[in-house]
């Protein structure tokens, strides 16, 4: 009679199912997934550290525009990875946008900016986006990224002209926003500002004054900073319009180096 | 009319005996009524012409206009009911900025085409909505296709044109576009027969007031749609009321 089983120690009826009477949570379900069962230290955010970075991007007001530039390095960490990633664009007629940071990010804020310049031509009253305004926009829009601690990793320099006045304003990743003469971001806040607000300082700048001393600062930056790049993009705003000017580069100079020796 | 009465009429969901759709029909009907809207496609680009009819003496020059941009490199001009087409110009726009931002490139004319027509095929379908009254054209230039132009209509159907006409006078205007030798000219001469068929398509008598749009997208505007600028776009207003005028005076010297 063995396939009657233990006739007198029964096995239980219900096995690892609901306790009856009770709720039961079938495993693999959201309820076991979900937040509230993992401890925090689960979680690594990804979004919240730049991935293929950009370093400095200046700007400089002269007497009638602004000057803006950057080079064009993608580094992968301490990776020179992607030499060609431009970063200043013609936004409108009167506004160029500078970019450093992660360059993801920038691709992202392109788009849409470009986007709301078509919107804006598809209105068809003739108005355009003015610099203040964009930077204001830019403000909001980081700012809130990161107040949902998703922070947009990016720096921009919003150079253009505000009813005939020269204008020039940055925004950080976290929407700390200010106007200067002269803005310089990443290293270059600390090495060419005090280049920059020197001449600034000292006043009348034309517009090859300032891109002379915007290129200088390129390049003591290529020179001291180890994610910079020789070759690098210019742009000029001027009551005339905005230029984007080809990709221009720096020579390196050797002779700066004579306490290198090699062998 | 046939349909009055037969009760096939009341909507656009149910076919007549003889196999026709009349709430589309009737659409098309409307568009019939509008001002007169023409499209030349050129060697080198697209030119729009639209004759807006000016209802009231109280609305600002340039209220209602008719010509659009759809997106940088596209632009449409509309015949029929302004706020149907008005509808139509922001479907065309919310199509193109998808396209945009999906693939990065500006959307192929031939693709918006088909999204735009389809959802205006769309309202041709169902007994809860009525058909869009009005054609639209559409039209680009690129520099590795060239121009391209079609024309969209009421029922969902749309075409690639060398040369159309929607609207009032739209078979004095085909007549006229017939005459053009579309494939060998330029733009800049388009646009003065643009202005020049508009004028002599306009029955004064039953409309009085209009005001001539022209716009253009062209290998010469780099691919983007614009309106003609004034200059160049009085000038071609001035020799098309000048072409008028000298057709009066011979028709004056016959009688």
């Amino acid at each position: 009679m063995a396939f009657m089983g233990d006739t007198m120690n029964p096995a239980p009826l219900w096995h690892n199912g609901p306790t009856p009477g009770a709720f039961y949570n079938f495993p693999g379900n959201s309820s076991t997934y979900g937040p509230g069962s993992h401890p925090a230290s689960d979680f690594k955010a990804h979004s919240a550290s730049p991935i293929t970075t950009t370093t400095t991007v200046i700007g400089l007001k002269f007497d009638k525009g602004v000057v803006i530039a950057a080079d064009t390095l993608g580094s992968y960490g301490s990776l020179a990875r992607f030499r060609d990633c431009p970063r200043v664009m013609k936004v409108n007629d009167l506004i160029l946008l500078g970019n450093g940071g992660d360059y993801a990010d920038f691709q992202y804020l392109k788009d849409i900016i470009e986007q709301k310049i078509i919107d804006e031509k598809c209105i068809g009253d003739g108005l355009q986006l003015k610099p203040r305004s964009l930077h204001c926009w830019l403000t909001r829009v980081l700012y809130n990224k990161r107040s949902k601690m998703d922070p947009l990793w990016s720096n921009y320099v919003v150079a253009g002209i505000q009813d005939g006045e020269p204008f020039l304003g940055a925004v950080d990743k976290l929407g700390t926003a200010y106007e200067d003469a002269a803005i310089a971001t990443g290293l270059g806040a600390y090495m060419a500002t005090p280049l920059l607000r020197e001449a600034v300082d000292k006043g009348g700048l034309d517009e090859q004054g300032a891109k002379a001393l915007v290129q200088k600062c390129l390049e003591v930056l290529y020179y001291r900073d180890a994610r910079a790049f020789q070759r690098y993009q210019l742009g000029v705003v001027t009551a005339d319009g905005v230029t984007v000017e080809d990709l221009a580069e720096i020579t390196p100079r050797w002779e700066l180096a004579h306490m290198i020796h090699m062998k | 009319m046939s349909s009055i009465g037969t009760g096939y009429d009341l909507s656009a969901s149910q076919f007549s005996p003889d196999g026709r759709v009349f709430q589309v029909e009737y659409a098309a009907k409307a568009v019939e009524n509008s001002g007169t809207v023409i499209g030349l496609r050129g060697k080198d680009g697209v030119v729009f012409g639209v004759e807006k009819l000016v209802t009231s003496k109280l609305y600002e020059p340039g209220a209602n206009k008719r010509i659009f941009h759809v997106d940088e490199h596209v632009g449409m001009a509309v015949s029929g009911l302004i706020s149907d087409a008005r509808q139509i110009v922001e479907t065309a726009r919310s199509e193109a900025s998808n396209y945009r931002s999906q693939y990065g490139i500006q959307v192929p004319l031939k693709y918006l085409n088909e999204r735009v027509s389809m959802y205006m095929h769309a309202y041709t379908l169902y007994s809860a909505v009525r058909p869009y009254g009005c054609s639209v054209v559409m039209g680009t230039w690129t520099d590795y296709e060239g121009p391209q132009m079609y024309m969209l209509d009421p029922s969902g159907v749309s075409f690639s044109y060398f040369g159309c006409a929607v609207g009032k006078a739209k078979q004095a205007a085909k007549t006229e576009i017939e005459k053009l030798k579309l494939a060998d000219m330029s733009v800049k001469d388009l646009v003065k027969e643009a202005a020049r068929i508009i004028y002599l398509v306009h029955d004064e008598l039953k409309d009085k007031q209009f005001e001539l749009e022209l716009s253009w997208v062209s290998e010469a505007t780099k691919g983007k749609h614009e309106l003609v600028p004034r200059e160049v776009a009085s000038e071609a207003e001035n020799l098309a009321k000048q072409a008028l005028a000298d057709i009066e005076d011979s028709d004056e010297g016959e009688m």
